[in-house]
């Protein structure tokens, strides 16, 4: 008896009508697309992205060449090289990161004693050439002078759970 | 100058006739692949295509149009001819079933007298396409796809096939024009309810011919890649994109005509007949057509693919007993004269 039944239901299609009906009234359902150039997710404050490197007010640049960064780095990204200027300060000639190196764990954020390097909420970026990928230090105190005010903001909003 | 007019005015009418059938055919499909993207899209919570001109209107279009631009690519060691007959193969029969499909009581290309054998034959004619694709390609994912895709086609020929017997005995006819004819009265006289199991296998058949979802283990792209058309590309991979795509057309126009009255009007009989009228026949064909042609993408959006031993089970075991079983049920009802449709 119990065969029976099995065979009429599967003749009867009740599963495939039920399958049927989930599409159907999926169909009707509002969408869920985020329609990207024009519409864009919610970002944290917290966003890890592309790297910059800040300034002091008085634009003197942060970075004091520690090299924690490079130490902790765990996919080797960075490369430092430093020099003491004619004041006695002591600064880097050369603060690259390779970006297909780097996996954007923003250890290197964490670990700077003077929140120097930092990871922006940019993450709309490409590379038409080969070694574009290469930050150099240039180029990331351009894009940290580009959003100090975000930088600043978003470091500010996470400083109470820290 | 008169008599050489009178010389190709058939011909000459006769392919004005065919434009008139394959340009529509062809805008349609471009636009069911579109319907297609939007709503499995919209079954998915998605919203499909809608980049190319408004609300993605142009989006079949610029497919094409990359299509057209691409390289058609022959590998080296594939048999030149027949691979690039084979896309032809499979588009050809496609087409030519067209001949015969009337749209209305009068408008028909071709009205022979066994138009329904004349469809069967054409479609049967479509796996021709698909082996030879795969075998011309040399490549053993083609081969693979193309031997599932022919055992598929073949053994879902039958019950197709048995379910169409289902039709011509109460049609009393293989015309197709008086097939659609003889189920004249109303909603309740077309074939959809007294050949209910066969029409229900009719059109699973349909989408198991047309190697579309669930039934597309000719593609499988899990397992070998694409199937048959693995190694097409550019306009010879088009042309069996359109071919599946007319092919479905035409499977759910065959559908309409022989289950749900053709251009008959669905409130034939009913008090509001007259308001309807003025609505031409063809109209309700195109919207029967449509309502098929849903019911694929319907499908697609909601089922995995079958286990290709599954396919054959359900194609021989099932499909098969069942069509002979109301076969026989249907000789009864027509030796008892049950009407309203077998008096």
């Amino acid at each position: 008896m119990d065969r029976f039944g099995n065979f009429l239901k599967s003749l009867s299609l009740s599963e495939m009508r039920k399958g049927l009906g989930v599409t159907g009234r999926y169909l009707f359902k509002r969408k869920i697309t985020v329609q990207y150039p024009e519409e864009k997710t919610p970002q944290s404050n917290r966003f890890r992205g592309l790297h910059a490197l800040r300034r002091y007010p008085n634009g003197e640049e942060r970075c004091i060449a520690c090299k924690l960064c490079e130490a902790v780095c765990p996919a080797l990204a960075i490369t430092i090289e430093a020099e003491e200027r004619a004041d006695g300060t002591r600064r880097t000639t050369r603060y690259d990161i390779d970006l297909f190196k780097c996996i954007y764990c923003g250890f290197c954020e964490e670990s700077c004693p003077v929140d120097s390097i930092v990871e922006t909420r940019n993450f709309e970026y490409s590379f038409e050439n080969r070694g574009e990928n290469v930050m150099t230090k240039q180029m990331l105190l351009e894009i940290g002078d580009k959003y100090e005010e975000q930088i600043a903001k978003d470091r500010m909003q996470d400083a109470a759970y820290r | 100058m008169v008599e050489i007019w009178e010389l190709i005015r058939e011909p000459v009418f006769i392919v004005l006739k065919i434009v008139a059938i394959v340009a529509p055919l062809m805008l349609a499909v471009a636009y069911l692949t579109y319907a297609e993207r939007k709503i499995i899209g919209y079954m998915q919570v998605r919203i499909g295509p809608n980049r190319v001109g408004p609300r993605g209107w142009l989006q079949p279009i610029a497919d094409a149009l990359k299509l057209l631009m691409k390289e058609i690519i022959v590998p080296s060691s594939a048999n030149r001819f027949l691979f690039l007959i084979a896309p032809m193969l499979s588009l050809a029969p496609a087409l030519a079933a067209w001949a015969v499909m009337p749209f209305t009581d009068t408008l028909v290309l071709a009205n022979i007298d066994a138009s329904l054998l004349y469809i069967l034959a054409l479609t049967s004619m479509g796996v021709y396409g698909v082996i030879i694709a795969g075998w011309a390609t040399n490549s053993k994912y083609a081969f693979l796809g193309a031997m599932r895709s022919a055992a598929q086609i073949v053994s879902y020929e039958i019950a197709m096939g048995f379910a169409l017997v289902g039709v011509l005995i109460a049609g009393g006819s293989l015309n197709l024009r008086e097939i659609v004819l003889a189920q004249q009265g109303s909603l309740l006289h077309w074939f959809w309810l007294p050949l209910f199991p066969l029409f229900i296998i009719y059109f699973i058949s349909s989408v198991a011919e047309t190697n579309r979802a669930p039934f597309d283990v000719a593609e499988g792209e899990s397992e070998i890649v694409a199937g048959f058309h693995v190694e097409y590309s550019g306009m010879a991979f088009a042309v069996f994109f359109l071919a599946e795509y007319a092919n479905m057309i035409l499977l759910a126009t065959l559908a309409a005509l022989m289950f749900l009255g053709g251009w008959l009007s669905p409130f034939e009989g009913t008090w509001i007949e007259s308001w309807f009228t003025w609505v031409p026949g063809v109209f309700w064909l195109l919207a029967k057509t449509s309502l098929f042609l849903f019911f694929y993408l319907w499908l697609r959006a909601t089922f995995p693919r079958y286990r290709y031993d599954q396919i054959m089970r359900l194609g021989w075991k099932v499909f098969i007993p069942i069509t002979i079983v109301w076969l026989v049920v249907e000789g009864a009802a027509v030796m008892a004269g049950i009407g309203p449709w077998f008096d």
